[in-house]
């Protein structure tokens, strides 16, 4: 059990450190996704399963997701405003 | 402020908070070490006295009801405060997003994508349905279900057009179901008013512990967070959505 949870925490630790160091923004929210599946394997080894849950659901799809629509969103401004000055 | 001078910054200030934590650390209880009374009383009461086998479920929604509520309005409020941010304002227009696809090249989703999220969206929709039913038996609940629910709508999104998911989750039935999910937690809550005693009592019929039907207002109001945040992630997507695929600002080239 407590091999589980060292290796769980290193885990943390390593895809923590993973998005920090990511620069990019899109590829910043895949590995934050990736980031809020470990937290929930985190609090479902520290036997929080409610917590686990609702982690996996909204830190691993809700919210990589918004950043990738705000993403989206943003660029496709841009891209017109690019053409508008090409112009 | 040169770089040097600001990594000079940065490393005292990072020693302080690292000394500030491991202070904290050294504070903390043992592993596995429970200190406070609350923990205990409940799970010694819980059962007996709401029937609720998932304890979690009876703090949260009954002796603990009310901050519940807040919370869900919190969410409530966030997805109302985007939904008027993102939807269309006077000085833009919508266009079909068929019209500037073709100047994106946007890949056709594969086969293998399509197959899978299709498989998957059954399954999700009962899985969801299953956690926000069983909340106060197991782990799960109405947030953690209406979360689940919502991503069969992503999926649906995911594995066909932006049109399909506009037809399985119109507008309307979000709207509705949002306002209704969040109303009925006060609607629940004021049952224990008519019944005179206070307000988000649990005076339905509490039945056996482990029968789905038991623990009185837990599970309907399971139901009702269930339903609000369902409704208020997809509303949540199909704004983001829409504005991203649909709406532009007048003189922006398409």
């Amino acid at each position: 059990m407590i091999v589980l949870e060292v290796t769980v925490f290193l885990l943390v630790a390593a895809a923590g450190t993973a998005v920090v160091l990511t620069r990019d923004p899109l590829n910043q929210a895949i590995v934050a996704s990736f980031y809020g599946l470990i937290l929930g394997i985190m609090f479902f080894v520290y036997q929080a399963p409610d917590v686990a849950l609702s982690q996996i659901a909204v830190g691993a799809v809700a919210l990589p997701l918004m950043i990738l629509l705000a993403l989206a969103k943003v660029r496709a401004l841009e891209g017109s405003r690019r053409e508008d000055e090409d112009r | 402020m040169t770089p040097a001078v600001r990594r000079r910054v940065f490393l005292v200030a990072a020693a302080a908070a690292g000394a500030l934590l491991l202070w904290g650390l050294t504070g903390l209880p043992d592993y596995g070490v429970y200190n406070g009374p609350y923990g205990d009383v409940l799970n010694r009461v819980a059962v007996a006295e709401r029937s609720a086998t998932n304890v979690v479920a009876a703090v949260t929604f009954d002796y603990r009801g009310v901050d519940t509520m807040g919370e869900e309005y919190i969410l409530f409020a966030a997805v109302l405060g985007v939904a008027i941010l993102l939807r269309a304002q006077r000085d833009e227009h919508e266009e079909p997003p068929d019209e500037d696809a073709a100047d994106r090249d946007a890949p056709a989703t594969s086969n293998a994508v399509r197959i899978v999220g299709l498989t998957l969206v059954g399954p999700v929709v009962l899985f969801g349905l299953y956690l926000v039913a069983h909340g106060h038996l197991t782990p799960g609940g109405g947030f953690q279900g209406g979360v689940v629910l919502a991503t069969a709508a992503l999926l649906v999104y995911l594995s066909g057009e932006y049109v399909t998911l506009r037809r399985v989750s119109p507008e309307l039935v979000t709207d509705v179901a949002e306002s209704v999910g969040a109303a009925s937690y006060v609607a629940i809550g004021l049952l224990g008013v008519a019944a005179g005693t206070a307000f988000l009592a649990n005076v339905l019929p509490l039945g056996q512990p482990g029968q789905l039907l038991s623990a009185g207002t837990i599970l309907p109001i399971n139901a009702a967070v269930g339903l609000e945040v369902a409704g208020g992630f997809v509303l949540l997507l199909s704004e983001f959505l829409e504005q991203t695929l649909v709406i532009r600002r007048p003189g922006e080239v398409t």
